[in-house]
């Protein structure tokens, strides 16, 4: 589904990417997960067209997508949330969703001037499938909250609908569990879970170990831009490579990549 | 109905000065909601004055049509210009069209034997009637306010608000950001054409610098999140130096110090500070 061939990234003098090579599969959850600096994030950027690569190709179903504009390639079908939230923060929650919404319905602006026939009924449409979005997050009653008003899991929670919005094959999650307790955590699992079932492509980004080792069939460990493992959640944590890049060797205390 | 003869000979250019000072509210609210401060608005107007002003002159065409033609020719070097300026952004983009509208200002100075020169040119006969000015704003305005409701606005206060984001939602941030810049530079090259219809004579320095700050201030008192804060802060800025004519030497001061008043009190626009104190939530589109 998702290729990436000798993928390299640089800013200025710093490799944050080096060389990456990484096939991704179809249907299942897919961790990716590091140290911080690692350059998880910087992968994500990649792929969804924020940056450039400086070498290499990324191929999404066939499709090229190192070089292409970010909402070409949301259009193509892969979405993502963030690391550091960024809802419309002044418009309310079904606002934001509806910003992300496919215009399936083709009704134009033109149609909206004029106040075509159906204009209203389309419209009417939109809206609510956004409110089935939000239903599914759990948020269909802070609709009409702004979203800069939410609370912090529900800020998260809109993001996730606010992703689905654009009908996406490919979900990026960059830390979708950062600053939840240990409920909200759970439900965002199962969430997770009910997507991954309905048949999308779901890579995460997650520090909060026992999340990304509960949900992913398989994990990619990035460190100093270069992958230094990849499988299935028990290999990897048995991996003295990865243990090594967390906690750092016997004797490497003080010159640990950690902090 | 003589007072109403009486109000009309000595204000009709007031008049209609609030009614093109509108449009060039709303065209640089178009910008300023998709979070773009761009100050080429008073070269657009100049650009629009001209071409009218000229198509007029030399004569032979209607009126309906030299005033589209003072629209049209601004959009079309909008829409050249835009491709690369809108790249830039924040206090960047405002010095490149502030400089663009240097250039324009220059280029009609020293164009004399089309332009006037420094004298710009005289007697353009009087064609724009209150019907004009009346019939642009109200379509104007009537489609902006459609436009903000719709998928369209919804997308300009995204990007307003976090472009990245807007973007990465399948938005095609770039197409809606020139959208705006280009019919933001028509409705201003509008108000050009029909403001030098009813002013006798226009002149290179009426697009200057000081036109420009006075159409961003116009868009910010008002407020930019909606056709309706233009249409406040084109009245407010229009009238009031007219209000505080009684007051003599101390009436631009006071002018001033009640703008700063305005926007310190009200940062977001008057528009915001009306829907505030009549208690009422936002207009949003949720129903």
């Amino acid at each position: 589904m998702l290729t990436l061939s000798s993928v390299s990234k640089h800013f200025g003098g710093l490799d944050v990417l080096q060389d990456i090579n990484l096939t991704i599969p179809e249907h299942g959850i897919f961790g990716l997960i590091g140290p911080n600096g690692a350059g998880k994030t910087t992968l994500f950027n990649l792929v969804t067209g924020l940056l450039t690569p400086n070498a290499g190709a990324i191929e999404f179903f066939g499709q090229r997508l190192e070089g292409r504009r970010p909402y070409q390639i949301t259009r193509w079908g892969v979405a993502r949330t963030f690391q550091n939230i960024r809802l419309f923060k002044e418009m309310t929650a079904l606002e934001n969703v509806l910003v992300a919404m496919v215009d399936e319905t083709r009704y134009g602006t033109v149609r909206a001037l004029m106040r075509w026939p159906g204009y209203r009924d389309a419209e009417q449409r939109e809206r609510d499938a956004a409110r089935g979005l939000l239903a599914r997050v759990g948020l269909v009653e802070k609709a009409g909250h702004q979203a800069g008003t939410l609370s912090y899991g529900e800020q998260r929670r809109l993001e996730l609908a606010r992703a689905l919005a654009t009908r996406p094959k490919l979900l990026l999650l960059d830390e979708p569990a950062a600053g939840m307790n240990a409920a909200e955590k759970r439900e965002l699992m199962s969430e997770i879970v009910k997507l991954d079932e309905n048949g999308l492509n779901i890579m995460i980004i997650e520090h909060d170990m026992g999340f990304i080792m509960g949900l992913c069939r398989e994990i990619v460990v990035l460190n100093f831009g270069q992958i230094i493992a990849r499988g299935s959640p028990a290999e990897v944590r048995a991996n003295p490579q990865v243990i090594e890049a967390y906690l750092g060797s016997d004797g490497d205390a003080v010159s640990s990549p950690k902090q | 109905m003589e007072w109403l003869d009486s109000f009309w000979a000595t204000y009709s250019t007031l008049v209609l000065s609030v009614g093109t000072n509108i449009l060039l509210a709303l065209s640089i609210y178009l910008t300023l909601a998709c979070g773009l401060l761009t100050v080429a608005n008073a070269a657009f107007m100049g650009i629009g004055a001209y071409a009218a002003a000229l198509l007029t002159i030399n004569g032979g065409i209607p009126f309906f049509f030299t005033i589209t033609a003072g629209a049209l020719l601004p959009a079309l070097i909008a829409l050249v210009i835009g491709r690369p300026t809108l790249r830039l952004s924040g206090v960047y983009l405002a010095m490149a069209t502030l400089a663009f509208g240097e250039v324009v200002r220059i280029l009609i100075l020293n164009a004399e034997s089309i332009t006037g020169g420094a004298l710009g040119l005289n007697g353009i006969p009087l064609l724009t009637t209150w019907f004009d000015v009346t019939l642009a704003v109200g379509v104007t305005l009537y489609v902006l306010l459609r436009l903000a409701h719709a998928r369209i606005g919804r997308a300009m206060t995204a990007i307003r608000q976090d472009e990245v984001a807007t973007e990465l939602m399948g938005i095609n941030v770039r197409a809606y950001k020139l959208f705006s810049f280009v019919l933001g530079a028509a409705l201003a090259g509008l108000a050009g054409a029909l403001n030098a219809h009813f002013t006798f004579f226009i002149s290179p320095n009426e697009y200057g610098f000081e036109r420009g700050v006075e159409i961003l201030a116009m868009g910010v008192l008002g407020g930019a999140t909606s056709p309706w804060g233009a249409l406040i802060g084109a009245a407010l800025v229009t009238l009031l130096p007219e209000l505080l004519r009684g007051l003599g030497h101390y009436r631009s001061l006071i002018n001033g110090v009640i703008l700063i008043v305005i926007i310190l009190y009200s940062p977001k626009g008057l528009w915001e500070l009306l829907q505030f104190a009549m208690r009422r939530p936002r207009p949003s589109t949720t129903t």
